[in-house]
């Protein structure tokens, strides 16, 4: 941590930063927009110049996963639409880009549409989830956040296998200042949650989220964080159902919070 | 046939507390010494592709590359036999044995052997065929079905083989002594001495192979115990049921796969036992040797330019020991020989997507990747899965499930429908406050163990459009 950074909670705001579109995905638009609007507040601390293409809608990963794939290539055709021509489309959500870098272009082949897959091979390399933009993009590891709490860090299944994030989530929350991070037994175990798979495999899905919360509590963190939203209604919801105490919350929403403007 | 689909099986298995405890320390254990010996190696990656790329070769030509196993064979003394199918096979087999006239046979652990239920049908002609690997023998006299592909007892402890073994030995042969204890050492001298009996009476050996190396006409065997070696040495006949996928182009092709294999199967560095044979030898060996090429759905498969990866599968299987839901389930609950992520795109595969248990193969997995990772000869078991799920989901259409991802796709695909479904939720939200979900009708699955997450009272979407106008 440099010295700056100790006395100036916030980094001075780039000048010209690049133009980011932000991917906001169905489920965080509709179940957890403070993930989003933390991801805006952090882009925006950051430099970016963010904007929200309003005609956007979903990944089509719920159908493409379900064995649905076919379905999926018009929200394939409206994703290369709307996020064409920005220097970076960012998500805070490890799955559903990979979704859009992983299997749009399987999509586009399904279909036989080759000029859609141009398009996607076009537009896929550019989509990023928030941590990879941030370290690999932007070049920081240090956000200037403020999060004096005991964290843990689950690191999701698709941001760890299909993206390979690496420890780029771990680097970002080290650089908290106040954070008391402490690691997670059995980090890289699937929670269970795996889309689909929780209603059609309820109870192996439970079997493993119960034994992921069971981690989570012996670490004695007062948050767990993920960077996938739809892991952590799982977890989360089977922490609560518990009456845990454990607060859940996105890693956006940890990086995005401030001395000024505490979480 | 018969058995129930996984999400059912799974919720029985998840009772068994013991063999959950068991599963849990047997994969935890292995996968830690996997990944210890893996990571001692540099160019672990760089094997992983000559493993691919050994089997993508093999597969791409394999009917060159079968009759030149065929013809080499042949040429080193050996009877080549081919086989359809499983029943097929059997009567190969079947009609082998009982030209010997012996009513026994002792057996290399095979997993093409099982496959095709082998055992089961040459006990119809009235021969008893005799497991010796250790595992193997405690699910057989145990009267159990084995439940992974290496440690088909996985799910027994020490404790339970003692009883097995005090149990059955003495109805099939040498018992078992009285003050047997459940130590390691004790219950594999009690092993020991049952199968020796038999290794030095059976007329008959049957074996399957890991790999066949075309360009010599060899068949090879990795083992840890030596059971296998006896089985392969002392018997007059040898019996070799292979699956047309084990062929490999050359001798140098091995090379990779005796790195890969022990690392990724019981975390070995190299195979205690590695045992190969080409044809006869006048006074060594078995005197006569047959070797049945086993088909088995494997053209079928393939056929298919995604789904022939899952033809390099060299049954290591460290996708069972690094699976979260294998873990939890064990093997029997995927109703094949085949369990874990492998027998979940293998089995809809071979057999076919038509009986419930295959249909709901597909979905016994989050997708989490763990897998893929692990697999020695990369094979991309999530991209397969989903390109079964959409075979399965073909075939059931119309469903309300094909009609519920239509719905969820109408709405998905614009935005202002999208707006609509939100208010919708949103207005569930204003009327829940802060209050806690604990039930949603229709969503009893979730909601069975897990509260669920309040709607907001806005969407991003709406925040923007107050916030900063809609463009």
């Amino acid at each position: 941590m440099s010295t700056a950074a100790e006395t100036t909670a916030t980094p001075a705001p780039r000048a010209a930063g690049p133009k980011v579109a932000l991917f906001a995905t169905c489920f965080n638009d509709t179940m957890w927009p403070e993930t989003l609007k933390a991801t805006v507040r952090l882009l925006e601390r950051l430099g970016c110049e963010v904007e929200f293409p309003m005609e956007q809608t979903c990944c089509g990963q719920m159908q493409t996963n379900t064995g649905y794939g076919k379905d999926a290539a018009p929200l394939v055709r409206r994703f290369v639409d709307v996020f064409d021509g920005y220097d970076a489309v960012v998500a805070p959500s490890g799955s559903c880009v990979g979704s859009v870098r992983e299997q749009h272009a399987t999509i586009a082949r399904e279909v036989g549409d080759d000029a859609l897959l141009d398009r996607v091979e076009e537009t896929a390399p550019r989509t990023y989830e928030l941590s990879e933009f941030l370290v690999d993009m932007l070049g920081v590891t240090d956000v200037g956040a403020y999060f004096p709490h005991r964290v843990t860090y689950h690191p999701t299944c698709h941001s760890l296998r299909m993206l390979h994030v690496g420890d780029k989530p771990l680097s970002l929350l080290r650089a908290v200042k106040g954070i008391d991070l402490v690691e997670l037994p059995g980090a890289e175990e699937c929670c269970g949650f795996g889309g689909t798979f929780a209603m059609k495999n309820a109870d192996v899905s439970i079997a493993m989220g119960a034994d992921k919360a069971r981690q989570i509590t012996s670490t004695d963190a007062e948050v767990v964080v993920m960077s996938d939203n739809s892991c952590l209604a799982h977890v989360g919801g089977l922490l609560s159902r518990h009456r845990s105490g454990v607060r859940r919350l996105h890693l956006a929403e940890i990086l995005a919070s401030t001395e000024e403007e505490q979480l | 046939m018969g058995m129930p689909a996984f999400p059912e099986a799974a919720e029985e298995a998840l009772g068994k507390t013991q063999q959950r405890h068991n599963l849990h320390h047997a994969t935890h254990t292995i996968r830690a010494k996997r990944a210890g010996v893996v990571g001692e190696l540099d160019d672990w990656q760089a094997l992983r592709t000559a493993g691919a790329d050994a089997k993508d070769e093999a597969l791409a030509h394999l009917a060159d590359y079968l009759e030149q196993l065929e013809e080499n064979l042949t040429a080193n003394g050996a009877t080549v036999h081919w086989a359809r199918d499983a029943e097929e096979a059997n009567r190969i087999v079947t009609a082998l044995v009982k030209a010997k006239e012996t009513d026994e046979v002792v057996k290399v652990k095979s997993m093409t052997t099982q496959e095709i239920e082998l055992n089961e049908a040459l006990r119809e002609a009235g021969i008893d065929a005799w497991e010796t690997d250790l595992a193997e023998l405690i699910v057989q006299l145990g009267g159990d079905l084995p439940s992974h592909i290496l440690v088909p007892a996985i799910h027994r402890n020490r404790s339970e083989i003692r009883e097995i073994f005090l149990r059955e030995m003495g109805q099939v042969g040498r018992a078992a002594p009285e003050d047997l204890t459940d130590d390691p050492a004790r219950l594999a001298e009690a092993a020991r001495l049952h199968l020796r009996e038999k290794f030095l009476r059976a007329k008959v050996g049957i074996s399957g192979a890991n790999f066949a190396i075309a360009d010599t006409g060899s068949l090879v065997v990795v083992e840890s115990e030596g059971n296998g070696r006896m089985c392969l040495t002392l018997p007059e006949t040898l019996i070799s049921v292979v699956g047309i996928e084990k062929v490999l182009p050359s001798w140098d092709d091995l090379a990779p796969m005796l790195q890969l294999l022990p690392r990724s199967s019981t975390g070995e560095r190299m195979n205690p036992y590695t045992s190969t044979w080409t044809g006869t030898h006048d006074g060594d060996g078995p005197q006569e040797v047959h070797v049945v090429l086993l088909d088995n759905g494997r053209t079928h498969v393939l056929g298919d330019s995604i789904g022939r990866q899952a033809l390099r599968c060299i049954r290591c299987s460290a996708c069972l020991n690094v699976c979260p839901v294998y873990e939890r389930t064990g093997g029997h609950a995927y109703g094949s020989v085949y369990p874990g992520p492998i027998g979940a795109v293998l089995n809809p595969q071979l057999r076919g997507t038509a009986s419930e248990v295959d249909k709901s193969l597909p979905y016994a997995s989050t997708l989490c990747g763990a897998c893929y990772e692990v697999c020695p000869v990369k094979i991309n078991i999530p991209e397969l899965l989903v390109k079964l799920r959409g075979a399965v989901a073909d075939q059931e259409r119309p469903s309300a499930e094909s009609a519920a991802m239509a719905a969820a796709g109408w709405v998905l695909s614009d935005p202002r429908r999208l707006g609509a479904a939100q208010k919708a939720a949103n207005s569930v939200g204003r009327l829940l406050g802060d209050r806690t979900i604990r039930t949603v009708p229709g969503m009893g699955a979730w909601t069975s163990a897990r509260d669920v997450p309040t709607p907001p009272t806005e969407s991003f979407r709406q925040w923007w459009a107050r916030e900063r106008g809609t463009q």
